[in-house]
Protein backbone atom coordinates (compact mmCIF):
# COMPACT_ATOMS: atom_id res chain seq x y z
CA UNK A 1 0.00 0.00 0.00
CA UNK A 2 2.42 2.63 -0.75
CA UNK A 3 3.56 4.26 -4.17
CA UNK A 4 2.06 6.08 -6.71
CA UNK A 5 -1.71 6.64 -6.23
CA UNK A 6 -4.31 6.07 -8.29
CA UNK A 7 -5.03 9.16 -10.97
CA UNK A 8 -8.47 10.04 -12.49
CA UNK A 9 -7.78 11.77 -15.73
CA UNK A 10 -11.53 13.90 -15.28
CA UNK A 11 -12.97 13.91 -19.21
CA UNK A 12 -14.83 17.14 -19.00
CA UNK A 13 -13.61 20.72 -17.93
CA UNK A 14 -13.87 21.06 -14.55
CA UNK A 15 -16.31 24.51 -13.83
CA UNK A 16 -14.32 26.88 -11.19
CA UNK A 17 -16.31 29.20 -8.47
CA UNK A 18 -13.61 32.00 -10.20
CA UNK A 19 -15.47 31.49 -13.48
CA UNK A 20 -12.92 30.02 -15.83
CA UNK A 21 -12.38 26.32 -15.45
CA UNK A 22 -9.42 23.41 -15.07
CA UNK A 23 -9.27 21.36 -18.63
CA UNK A 24 -7.87 18.03 -18.00
CA UNK A 25 -8.08 18.11 -14.37
CA UNK A 26 -6.66 14.76 -12.66
CA UNK A 27 -7.35 13.57 -9.20
CA UNK A 28 -5.02 11.45 -7.62
CA UNK A 29 -6.25 8.88 -4.82
CA UNK A 30 -5.83 6.24 -2.35
CA UNK A 31 -8.48 3.49 -1.70
CA UNK A 32 -8.62 1.24 1.24
CA UNK A 33 -11.18 -1.62 1.85
CA UNK A 34 -13.77 -3.00 -0.43
CA UNK A 35 -16.52 -1.36 -2.03
CA UNK A 36 -20.05 -3.19 -1.36
CA UNK A 37 -21.74 -4.85 -4.02
CA UNK A 38 -24.68 -2.20 -3.14
CA UNK A 39 -22.10 0.44 -2.48
CA UNK A 40 -23.12 1.72 0.52
CA UNK A 41 -20.43 1.55 2.14
CA UNK A 42 -18.16 4.11 0.85
CA UNK A 43 -16.44 6.92 3.60
CA UNK A 44 -14.80 9.91 1.68
CA UNK A 45 -12.03 11.18 3.73
CA UNK A 46 -10.74 14.94 3.03
CA UNK A 47 -7.59 16.18 3.93
CA UNK A 48 -6.26 18.99 5.78
CA UNK A 49 -4.21 21.76 4.30
CA UNK A 50 -1.17 20.10 3.51
CA UNK A 51 -2.25 16.77 3.87
CA UNK A 52 -2.90 14.32 1.18
CA UNK A 53 -4.54 11.02 -0.13
CA UNK A 54 -2.08 9.00 2.20
CA UNK A 55 -4.27 8.96 4.94
CA UNK A 56 -3.65 5.04 5.70
CA UNK A 57 -0.90 3.97 3.65
CA UNK A 58 2.84 5.16 4.04
CA UNK A 59 3.83 8.36 2.39
CA UNK A 60 6.52 8.10 -1.03
CA UNK A 61 8.45 11.02 -0.03
CA UNK A 62 8.83 11.12 3.81
CA UNK A 63 8.38 7.06 3.70
CA UNK A 64 6.23 7.70 7.31
CA UNK A 65 3.06 5.96 8.08
CA UNK A 66 -0.31 7.70 6.49
CA UNK A 67 -1.58 10.77 8.30
CA UNK A 68 -4.18 9.02 10.00
CA UNK A 69 -3.26 5.86 10.83
CA UNK A 70 -4.14 6.12 14.21
CA UNK A 71 -8.25 6.52 13.02
CA UNK A 72 -8.27 4.42 9.69
CA UNK A 73 -7.42 0.64 8.59
CA UNK A 74 -8.60 -2.99 10.00
CA UNK A 75 -10.53 -2.60 13.15
CA UNK A 76 -10.18 1.28 13.61
CA UNK A 77 -12.72 3.73 14.18
CA UNK A 78 -12.85 3.81 10.38
CA UNK A 79 -12.74 -0.03 9.87
CA UNK A 80 -11.70 -0.28 6.38
CA UNK A 81 -12.60 -4.24 7.07
CA UNK A 82 -16.38 -2.84 6.51
CA UNK A 83 -15.85 0.48 4.97
CA UNK A 84 -14.67 1.56 1.38
CA UNK A 85 -12.19 4.59 2.46
CA UNK A 86 -11.57 6.79 -0.32
CA UNK A 87 -9.24 10.03 0.02
CA UNK A 88 -8.03 11.77 -2.82
CA UNK A 89 -5.67 14.75 -3.11
CA UNK A 90 -7.32 18.07 -3.41
CA UNK A 91 -6.92 19.89 -6.55
CA UNK A 92 -4.30 22.65 -6.51
CA UNK A 93 -2.46 20.65 -4.33
CA UNK A 94 0.90 18.66 -5.40
CA UNK A 95 0.66 14.90 -4.51
CA UNK A 96 -0.62 14.05 -8.04
CA UNK A 97 -3.39 15.68 -8.57
CA UNK A 98 -3.70 19.03 -10.51
CA UNK A 99 -2.19 21.91 -9.32
CA UNK A 100 0.20 24.74 -9.94
CA UNK A 101 3.37 22.18 -10.26
CA UNK A 102 0.96 20.26 -13.28
CA UNK A 103 1.84 21.15 -16.72
CA UNK A 104 -0.58 23.13 -18.74
CA UNK A 105 -1.11 22.86 -22.08
CA UNK A 106 2.16 23.91 -23.45
CA UNK A 107 4.21 21.71 -21.77
CA UNK A 108 4.96 24.24 -18.90
CA UNK A 109 4.09 24.48 -15.12
CA UNK A 110 1.30 26.09 -14.45
CA UNK A 111 2.72 28.28 -11.61
CA UNK A 112 0.79 30.93 -10.99
CA UNK A 113 -1.10 31.18 -14.19
CA UNK A 114 -3.07 28.05 -12.17
CA UNK A 115 -6.85 29.67 -11.61
CA UNK A 116 -7.41 30.38 -8.05
CA UNK A 117 -9.69 28.06 -6.33
CA UNK A 118 -12.00 27.44 -3.69
CA UNK A 119 -13.09 24.81 -1.39
CA UNK A 120 -16.27 23.98 -3.23
CA UNK A 121 -13.83 23.91 -6.34
CA UNK A 122 -12.17 20.85 -4.54
CA UNK A 123 -15.09 19.26 -3.73
CA UNK A 124 -16.44 19.29 -7.14
CA UNK A 125 -13.24 17.25 -7.59
CA UNK A 126 -13.90 14.88 -5.28
CA UNK A 127 -17.52 14.78 -6.24
CA UNK A 128 -16.43 13.92 -9.77
CA UNK A 129 -14.05 11.42 -8.57
CA UNK A 130 -17.35 9.68 -6.84
CA UNK A 131 -19.07 9.47 -9.76
CA UNK A 132 -16.16 7.81 -11.51
CA UNK A 133 -16.23 5.14 -9.08
CA UNK A 134 -20.08 5.21 -8.89
CA UNK A 135 -20.78 6.15 -5.73
CA UNK A 136 -23.82 8.08 -5.81
CA UNK A 137 -24.01 8.23 -2.30
CA UNK A 138 -21.81 8.05 0.39
CA UNK A 139 -21.94 6.34 3.99
CA UNK A 140 -19.68 9.27 5.59
CA UNK A 141 -18.11 12.47 4.51
CA UNK A 142 -15.24 12.99 6.98
CA UNK A 143 -12.77 15.62 7.08
CA UNK A 144 -10.50 17.49 10.22
CA UNK A 145 -9.37 21.03 9.87
CA UNK A 146 -9.89 21.81 5.90
CA UNK A 147 -11.14 18.35 5.79
CA UNK A 148 -14.24 19.54 7.42
CA UNK A 149 -14.85 22.85 5.32
CA UNK A 150 -15.16 20.10 2.33
CA UNK A 151 -16.84 18.00 4.30
CA UNK A 152 -19.35 21.31 5.00
CA UNK A 153 -19.34 22.28 1.43
CA UNK A 154 -20.11 18.50 -0.03
CA UNK A 155 -22.88 18.51 2.04
CA UNK A 156 -24.06 21.97 1.75
CA UNK A 157 -24.12 21.90 -1.94
CA UNK A 158 -24.25 18.10 -3.19
CA UNK A 159 -26.57 17.29 0.23
CA UNK A 160 -27.78 13.97 -1.61
CA UNK A 161 -24.30 12.35 -2.02
CA UNK A 162 -23.98 11.72 2.10
CA UNK A 163 -25.52 10.33 4.57
CA UNK A 164 -23.41 10.92 7.47
CA UNK A 165 -21.39 14.58 7.85
CA UNK A 166 -18.42 14.61 10.29
CA UNK A 167 -16.24 17.93 10.73
CA UNK A 168 -13.67 17.82 13.06
CA UNK A 169 -11.94 21.12 14.70
CA UNK A 170 -13.29 23.30 11.60
CA UNK A 171 -14.82 25.86 10.81
CA UNK A 172 -17.72 27.41 8.22
CA UNK A 173 -15.78 30.56 7.43
CA UNK A 174 -12.15 31.67 7.44
CA UNK A 175 -12.06 34.60 10.29
CA UNK A 176 -9.83 37.36 10.56
CA UNK A 177 -6.97 35.83 12.63
CA UNK A 178 -7.08 33.20 10.37
CA UNK A 179 -6.80 34.61 7.05
CA UNK A 180 -3.87 36.68 8.95
CA UNK A 181 -1.81 34.01 9.77
CA UNK A 182 -2.70 33.00 6.05
CA UNK A 183 -0.87 35.98 4.75
CA UNK A 184 1.53 36.14 6.60
CA UNK A 185 2.77 32.91 5.44
CA UNK A 186 1.96 33.76 1.76
CA UNK A 187 3.92 36.91 1.56
CA UNK A 188 6.59 35.13 3.87
CA UNK A 189 6.95 32.46 0.44
CA UNK A 190 6.21 35.30 -2.26
CA UNK A 191 9.17 37.10 -0.47
CA UNK A 192 11.37 34.42 -0.53
CA UNK A 193 14.26 35.79 -4.15
CA UNK A 194 14.15 32.17 -5.43
CA UNK A 195 10.20 32.31 -5.54
CA UNK A 196 10.16 34.59 -8.88
CA UNK A 197 6.55 35.18 -8.76
CA UNK A 198 6.26 31.50 -8.92
CA UNK A 199 8.07 30.22 -11.89
CA UNK A 200 10.88 28.10 -9.79
CA UNK A 201 9.97 25.01 -11.17
CA UNK A 202 12.94 24.66 -13.63
CA UNK A 203 15.60 26.74 -11.40
CA UNK A 204 18.15 25.23 -9.04
CA UNK A 205 16.85 26.68 -6.02
CA UNK A 206 13.26 26.65 -4.68
CA UNK A 207 11.55 28.91 -2.26
CA UNK A 208 12.43 26.99 0.41
CA UNK A 209 13.31 28.92 3.08
CA UNK A 210 10.10 31.16 2.55
CA UNK A 211 7.96 28.55 2.39
CA UNK A 212 9.92 26.91 5.53
CA UNK A 213 9.50 30.10 7.23
CA UNK A 214 5.43 29.53 6.57
CA UNK A 215 5.43 26.57 8.08
CA UNK A 216 7.04 27.41 10.74
CA UNK A 217 4.43 30.34 11.79
CA UNK A 218 1.38 27.72 10.59
CA UNK A 219 2.36 25.20 12.73
CA UNK A 220 2.31 27.30 16.04
CA UNK A 221 -1.17 27.84 14.97
CA UNK A 222 -1.99 24.12 15.39
CA UNK A 223 -0.05 24.01 18.78
CA UNK A 224 -1.60 25.26 22.23
CA UNK A 225 0.63 27.11 24.04
CA UNK A 226 0.07 24.33 26.93
CA UNK A 227 1.48 21.63 24.52
CA UNK A 228 4.40 23.95 23.53
CA UNK A 229 5.00 24.22 27.31
CA UNK A 230 5.34 21.35 28.15
CA UNK A 231 6.88 19.49 25.48
CA UNK A 232 9.73 22.43 25.28
CA UNK A 233 9.04 25.14 28.34
CA UNK A 234 12.30 27.43 27.98
CA UNK A 235 14.66 24.41 27.20
CA UNK A 236 18.06 24.69 25.61
CA UNK A 237 18.89 22.63 22.36
CA UNK A 238 22.38 20.71 22.91
CA UNK A 239 23.61 23.29 25.12
CA UNK A 240 24.03 24.16 28.16
CA UNK A 241 24.10 27.57 27.97
CA UNK A 242 22.60 30.28 25.97
CA UNK A 243 25.01 30.78 22.78
CA UNK A 244 24.42 35.04 22.62
CA UNK A 245 24.03 34.53 19.27
CA UNK A 246 20.82 34.26 16.60
CA UNK A 247 21.32 30.10 16.51
CA UNK A 248 18.73 27.67 17.45
CA UNK A 249 19.56 28.06 21.23
CA UNK A 250 16.05 26.74 22.26
CA UNK A 251 14.52 23.18 21.33
CA UNK A 252 11.10 25.46 20.71
CA UNK A 253 13.72 26.90 17.54
CA UNK A 254 14.98 23.93 16.87
CA UNK A 255 11.84 21.53 16.26
CA UNK A 256 10.56 24.78 14.85
CA UNK A 257 12.99 24.90 12.01
CA UNK A 258 13.12 21.28 11.50
CA UNK A 259 9.55 20.96 10.94
CA UNK A 260 10.19 23.87 8.35
CA UNK A 261 12.69 22.63 6.46
CA UNK A 262 10.94 18.72 6.28
CA UNK A 263 7.56 20.38 4.98
CA UNK A 264 9.73 21.89 1.83
CA UNK A 265 10.94 18.55 0.82
CA UNK A 266 7.52 17.21 0.67
CA UNK A 267 5.22 20.42 -0.69
CA UNK A 268 5.13 23.11 -3.13
CA UNK A 269 5.23 26.62 -2.34
CA UNK A 270 2.41 27.82 -4.82
CA UNK A 271 0.45 24.72 -3.86
CA UNK A 272 0.85 26.52 -0.02
CA UNK A 273 -0.48 29.52 -2.13
CA UNK A 274 -3.44 28.55 -3.74
CA UNK A 275 -4.65 26.22 -0.71
CA UNK A 276 -4.22 28.55 1.89
CA UNK A 277 -6.10 31.81 -0.42
CA UNK A 278 -9.12 28.87 -0.96
CA UNK A 279 -9.32 28.59 2.62
CA UNK A 280 -9.40 32.23 3.20
CA UNK A 281 -12.20 32.47 0.63
CA UNK A 282 -14.13 30.00 2.71
CA UNK A 283 -17.46 30.83 3.49
CA UNK A 284 -20.33 28.95 3.63
CA UNK A 285 -23.07 31.02 4.06
CA UNK A 286 -21.35 33.74 1.93
CA UNK A 287 -22.23 31.06 -0.75
CA UNK A 288 -25.96 30.61 0.32
CA UNK A 289 -27.34 34.03 0.38
CA UNK A 290 -25.41 35.04 3.93
CA UNK A 291 -27.74 33.10 6.03
CA UNK A 292 -25.72 29.75 7.27
CA UNK A 293 -29.07 27.68 8.26
CA UNK A 294 -29.89 28.09 4.20
CA UNK A 295 -26.64 26.17 3.68
CA UNK A 296 -28.25 22.94 4.82
CA UNK A 297 -32.04 23.65 4.41
CA UNK A 298 -33.55 20.52 3.78
CA UNK A 299 -31.00 18.46 4.00
CA UNK A 300 -31.27 14.77 5.54
CA UNK A 301 -27.80 14.30 6.89
CA UNK A 302 -27.01 13.15 9.94
CA UNK A 303 -24.11 15.43 11.45
CA UNK A 304 -21.46 15.06 14.22
CA UNK A 305 -19.16 18.17 15.00
CA UNK A 306 -16.49 17.83 17.66
CA UNK A 307 -14.08 20.72 18.69
CA UNK A 308 -11.30 20.77 20.69
CA UNK A 309 -10.80 22.75 24.29
CA UNK A 310 -7.30 23.88 23.46
CA UNK A 311 -7.76 24.39 19.80
CA UNK A 312 -7.59 28.49 19.20
CA UNK A 313 -7.32 28.23 15.48
CA UNK A 314 -10.78 27.01 14.73
CA UNK A 315 -12.05 27.10 18.12
CA UNK A 316 -15.54 25.68 20.08
CA UNK A 317 -17.24 28.92 19.14
CA UNK A 318 -16.95 28.08 14.95
CA UNK A 319 -18.32 24.57 15.50
CA UNK A 320 -21.25 26.06 17.91
CA UNK A 321 -22.01 28.69 15.16
CA UNK A 322 -22.72 25.40 12.68
CA UNK A 323 -24.52 23.65 15.16
CA UNK A 324 -26.55 26.89 15.71
CA UNK A 325 -27.12 26.52 11.77
CA UNK A 326 -28.17 23.25 11.73
CA UNK A 327 -30.44 23.39 14.33
CA UNK A 328 -32.24 26.35 12.97
CA UNK A 329 -32.56 24.73 9.41
CA UNK A 330 -33.87 21.15 11.22
CA UNK A 331 -30.91 19.14 10.90
CA UNK A 332 -30.32 15.90 13.16
CA UNK A 333 -26.65 17.11 14.59
CA UNK A 334 -24.77 16.15 17.75
CA UNK A 335 -21.80 18.31 18.78
CA UNK A 336 -19.06 17.84 21.06
CA UNK A 337 -15.69 19.64 22.80
CA UNK A 338 -13.36 17.59 23.90
CA UNK A 339 -10.45 18.13 26.52
CA UNK A 340 -7.45 17.64 24.41
CA UNK A 341 -4.17 19.27 25.70
CA UNK A 342 -2.55 19.30 21.94
CA UNK A 343 -4.46 22.66 20.08
CA UNK A 344 -5.91 21.83 17.01
CA UNK A 345 -3.51 19.32 15.90
CA UNK A 346 -5.80 16.47 18.48
CA UNK A 347 -7.48 16.00 15.80
CA UNK A 348 -4.68 13.87 14.46
CA UNK A 349 -3.12 12.92 17.94
CA UNK A 350 -3.95 10.77 20.53
CA UNK A 351 -7.41 11.66 22.22
CA UNK A 352 -9.45 8.54 22.41
CA UNK A 353 -12.50 10.32 23.15
CA UNK A 354 -12.46 10.57 19.47
CA UNK A 355 -11.89 7.27 18.52
CA UNK A 356 -15.44 6.59 20.35
CA UNK A 357 -17.37 9.34 18.84
CA UNK A 358 -15.76 8.84 15.05
CA UNK A 359 -16.56 4.85 15.68
CA UNK A 360 -20.07 5.19 17.57
CA UNK A 361 -21.35 8.26 14.60
CA UNK A 362 -20.01 5.96 11.69
CA UNK A 363 -22.83 2.86 13.32
CA UNK B 1 -39.62 -0.03 29.84
CA UNK B 2 -39.56 -1.24 33.07
CA UNK B 3 -35.99 -0.07 33.30
CA UNK B 4 -36.75 3.87 33.26
CA UNK B 5 -36.96 5.49 36.03
CA UNK B 6 -41.04 6.27 36.72
CA UNK B 7 -41.03 9.86 35.61
CA UNK B 8 -39.18 8.67 31.72
CA UNK B 9 -41.33 6.17 31.76
CA UNK B 10 -44.91 7.90 32.03
CA UNK B 11 -43.25 10.34 29.69
CA UNK B 12 -41.87 7.60 27.44
CA UNK B 13 -45.99 5.73 27.48
CA UNK B 14 -47.06 9.50 26.74
CA UNK B 15 -45.42 10.29 23.93
CA UNK B 16 -47.31 9.47 20.43
CA UNK B 17 -45.46 7.56 17.86
CA UNK B 18 -43.32 9.28 14.89
CA UNK B 19 -43.02 12.59 16.47
CA UNK B 20 -40.17 14.84 17.15
CA UNK B 21 -38.86 14.67 20.42
CA UNK B 22 -36.27 17.40 21.90
CA UNK B 23 -34.69 15.70 25.46
CA UNK B 24 -33.01 19.21 27.54
CA UNK B 25 -30.17 17.34 29.49
CA UNK B 26 -30.95 13.89 28.04
CA UNK B 27 -27.77 12.11 30.38
CA UNK B 28 -26.78 9.28 28.93
CA UNK B 29 -29.21 8.93 26.07
CA UNK B 30 -31.64 6.59 27.84
CA UNK B 31 -35.34 8.40 27.08
CA UNK B 32 -33.78 9.21 24.03
CA UNK B 33 -32.82 5.64 22.89
CA UNK B 34 -35.87 4.13 24.26
CA UNK B 35 -38.14 6.19 22.17
CA UNK B 36 -36.04 5.56 19.14
CA UNK B 37 -36.54 1.81 19.81
CA UNK B 38 -39.99 1.81 20.78
CA UNK B 39 -42.05 4.79 19.52
CA UNK B 40 -40.02 5.64 15.72
CA UNK B 41 -39.60 9.43 17.26
CA UNK B 42 -36.63 11.71 15.44
CA UNK B 43 -34.88 11.80 18.82
CA UNK B 44 -33.09 15.04 19.67
CA UNK B 45 -31.35 16.09 22.92
CA UNK B 46 -28.64 18.29 24.70
CA UNK B 47 -26.38 17.61 27.49
CA UNK B 48 -23.74 19.21 29.14
CA UNK B 49 -21.17 16.49 30.26
CA UNK B 50 -19.10 15.90 27.57
CA UNK B 51 -18.35 11.98 28.55
CA UNK B 52 -22.82 11.54 28.30
CA UNK B 53 -22.56 13.71 24.89
CA UNK B 54 -19.94 10.94 23.94
CA UNK B 55 -22.14 7.83 24.75
CA UNK B 56 -25.31 9.44 23.69
CA UNK B 57 -23.49 9.13 19.92
CA UNK B 58 -22.23 6.30 19.85
CA UNK B 59 -25.43 5.14 19.95
CA UNK B 60 -26.17 6.83 16.76
CA UNK B 61 -28.18 9.59 19.24
CA UNK B 62 -28.17 13.23 17.83
CA UNK B 63 -27.15 15.25 21.08
CA UNK B 64 -25.67 18.54 20.97
CA UNK B 65 -22.85 18.99 24.41
CA UNK B 66 -24.69 21.96 25.25
CA UNK B 67 -26.06 24.08 28.62
CA UNK B 68 -29.68 23.55 28.78
CA UNK B 69 -29.84 27.33 30.28
CA UNK B 70 -28.64 29.19 27.19
CA UNK B 71 -28.51 26.04 24.83
CA UNK B 72 -32.41 26.20 23.92
CA UNK B 73 -32.33 29.83 22.37
CA UNK B 74 -30.63 28.00 19.42
CA UNK B 75 -33.68 25.85 18.19
CA UNK B 76 -36.66 27.60 16.27
CA UNK B 77 -39.95 27.81 17.48
CA UNK B 78 -42.18 24.93 17.91
CA UNK B 79 -39.80 22.71 15.78
CA UNK B 80 -40.74 19.86 18.12
CA UNK B 81 -43.42 18.35 19.03
CA UNK B 82 -42.64 17.66 22.51
CA UNK B 83 -39.36 19.53 24.90
CA UNK B 84 -38.49 16.94 27.86
CA UNK B 85 -36.94 18.52 30.74
CA UNK B 86 -36.98 15.69 33.05
CA UNK B 87 -35.19 16.46 37.10
CA UNK B 88 -33.93 19.57 35.58
CA UNK B 89 -36.11 22.54 35.96
CA UNK B 90 -34.59 22.84 39.80
CA UNK B 91 -31.00 23.28 38.70
CA UNK B 92 -31.66 25.82 35.71
CA UNK B 93 -30.67 29.41 36.82
CA UNK B 94 -34.17 30.91 35.76
CA UNK B 95 -36.26 28.03 36.09
CA UNK B 96 -39.26 30.55 34.96
CA UNK B 97 -37.76 31.84 31.97
CA UNK B 98 -36.69 27.82 30.88
CA UNK B 99 -40.41 26.87 30.84
CA UNK B 100 -40.85 29.55 28.54
CA UNK B 101 -37.95 28.04 26.78
CA UNK B 102 -39.77 24.86 27.10
CA UNK B 103 -43.30 25.89 25.82
CA UNK B 104 -41.74 28.29 22.42
CA UNK B 105 -39.55 25.02 20.79
CA UNK B 106 -41.84 21.93 21.61
CA UNK B 107 -45.23 21.61 20.74
CA UNK B 108 -45.86 19.98 24.20
CA UNK B 109 -43.72 19.86 27.08
CA UNK B 110 -42.77 17.66 29.69
CA UNK B 111 -41.67 18.73 33.26
CA UNK B 112 -40.66 15.86 36.21
CA UNK B 113 -39.46 17.31 39.14
CA UNK B 114 -38.83 16.29 42.68
CA UNK B 115 -41.68 17.83 44.45
CA UNK B 116 -40.45 19.48 47.51
CA UNK B 117 -43.32 19.40 49.70
CA UNK B 118 -43.14 15.39 50.20
CA UNK B 119 -43.85 14.94 53.79
CA UNK B 120 -40.62 13.25 54.27
CA UNK B 121 -39.01 16.66 53.27
CA UNK B 122 -41.45 18.71 55.11
CA UNK B 123 -41.03 16.65 58.15
CA UNK B 124 -37.32 16.56 58.12
CA UNK B 125 -37.13 20.47 57.74
CA UNK B 126 -39.96 20.75 60.51
CA UNK B 127 -38.45 18.62 63.33
CA UNK B 128 -34.68 18.38 62.27
CA UNK B 129 -34.22 21.74 61.63
CA UNK B 130 -31.95 21.10 58.66
CA UNK B 131 -31.90 21.35 54.89
CA UNK B 132 -33.26 18.07 54.14
CA UNK B 133 -31.40 15.40 52.79
CA UNK B 134 -33.92 12.65 51.84
CA UNK B 135 -34.51 9.74 48.94
CA UNK B 136 -35.55 12.27 46.70
CA UNK B 137 -33.49 15.03 47.70
CA UNK B 138 -30.28 12.82 48.64
CA UNK B 139 -27.23 15.61 48.42
CA UNK B 140 -26.58 17.95 51.10
CA UNK B 141 -27.46 21.60 50.14
CA UNK B 142 -23.65 22.63 50.18
CA UNK B 143 -23.29 20.39 47.46
CA UNK B 144 -26.51 19.75 45.51
CA UNK B 145 -27.24 21.05 41.81
CA UNK B 146 -30.91 21.57 43.15
CA UNK B 147 -30.84 25.58 43.22
CA UNK B 148 -34.39 26.37 43.04
CA UNK B 149 -36.31 23.80 45.18
CA UNK B 150 -40.00 23.59 43.88
CA UNK B 151 -43.52 22.34 44.84
CA UNK B 152 -46.54 20.79 43.46
CA UNK B 153 -48.25 23.76 44.20
CA UNK B 154 -45.60 26.50 43.09
CA UNK B 155 -45.41 24.35 39.69
CA UNK B 156 -49.02 24.91 39.16
CA UNK B 157 -49.17 28.75 40.04
CA UNK B 158 -46.02 29.27 37.25
CA UNK B 159 -48.02 27.14 34.66
CA UNK B 160 -50.39 29.17 35.17
CA UNK B 161 -48.44 32.36 35.29
CA UNK B 162 -47.18 31.74 32.20
CA UNK B 163 -49.97 30.83 30.19
CA UNK B 164 -49.29 27.10 29.80
CA UNK B 165 -52.69 24.05 29.98
CA UNK B 166 -51.76 21.03 32.10
CA UNK B 167 -52.87 18.25 29.89
CA UNK B 168 -51.88 15.43 31.79
CA UNK B 169 -50.08 14.65 35.11
CA UNK B 170 -48.20 11.89 37.09
CA UNK B 171 -47.14 11.65 40.79
CA UNK B 172 -44.61 9.08 42.30
CA UNK B 173 -43.54 8.25 45.50
CA UNK B 174 -40.48 5.95 44.82
CA UNK B 175 -41.69 3.63 41.95
CA UNK B 176 -45.52 4.08 43.08
CA UNK B 177 -48.15 6.24 41.83
CA UNK B 178 -49.87 8.08 43.70
CA UNK B 179 -53.49 9.25 43.51
CA UNK B 180 -54.55 12.16 45.45
CA UNK B 181 -52.79 14.91 48.00
CA UNK B 182 -50.37 14.87 45.43
CA UNK B 183 -48.12 18.10 47.27
CA UNK B 184 -48.01 16.07 49.94
CA UNK B 185 -47.33 12.84 49.40
CA UNK B 186 -45.20 12.91 45.99
CA UNK B 187 -42.07 12.53 46.11
CA UNK B 188 -41.88 13.08 41.96
CA UNK B 189 -44.25 15.18 39.85
CA UNK B 190 -44.33 15.00 36.18
CA UNK B 191 -46.58 17.38 34.08
CA UNK B 192 -47.08 17.93 30.26
CA UNK B 193 -47.85 21.61 29.62
CA UNK B 194 -48.91 23.30 26.04
CA UNK B 195 -49.62 26.58 25.39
Amino acid sequence: MSGASQVLQLTDPLPLDGGSELAQAEIAYETYGTLADDRSNAILICHALTGDQYVASTHPVTGKPGWWERMVGPGKPIDTDRYFVVCANVIGSCMGSSGPASLASDGKPYAMRFPVITIRDMVRGLVALLDALGIERLHAVVGGSMGGMQALSLAANWPERATRVLVIASTSRHSAQNIAFHELGRQAVMADPNWCGGDYYAADAQPDSGLAVARMAAHITYLSEEALTEKFGRNLQDRETKSFGFDADFQVESYLRYQGSGFTRRFDANSYLYITRAMDYFDLAEEHGGKLADAFAGTTARFCLVSFDSDWLYPTSESRHVVHALNAAGAAVSFVELSAPHGHDSFLLDVPALDRVVKGFLE
Amino acid sequence: MSVLRPDLAAIAEAIAPGTRVLDIGCGDGTLLGELRATKQVDARGIEIDPACVERCVAQGLSVVQGDADSALADYPDKGFDYAVLSQTLQTARRPDLMLDQLLRVGKQAFVSFPNFAHWRTRAALMFGGRMPVTRSIPVSWYETQNIHHVTVKDFRELAREKGARIEREWFFAGEKPVAGASNLRAEFAVFLLSR
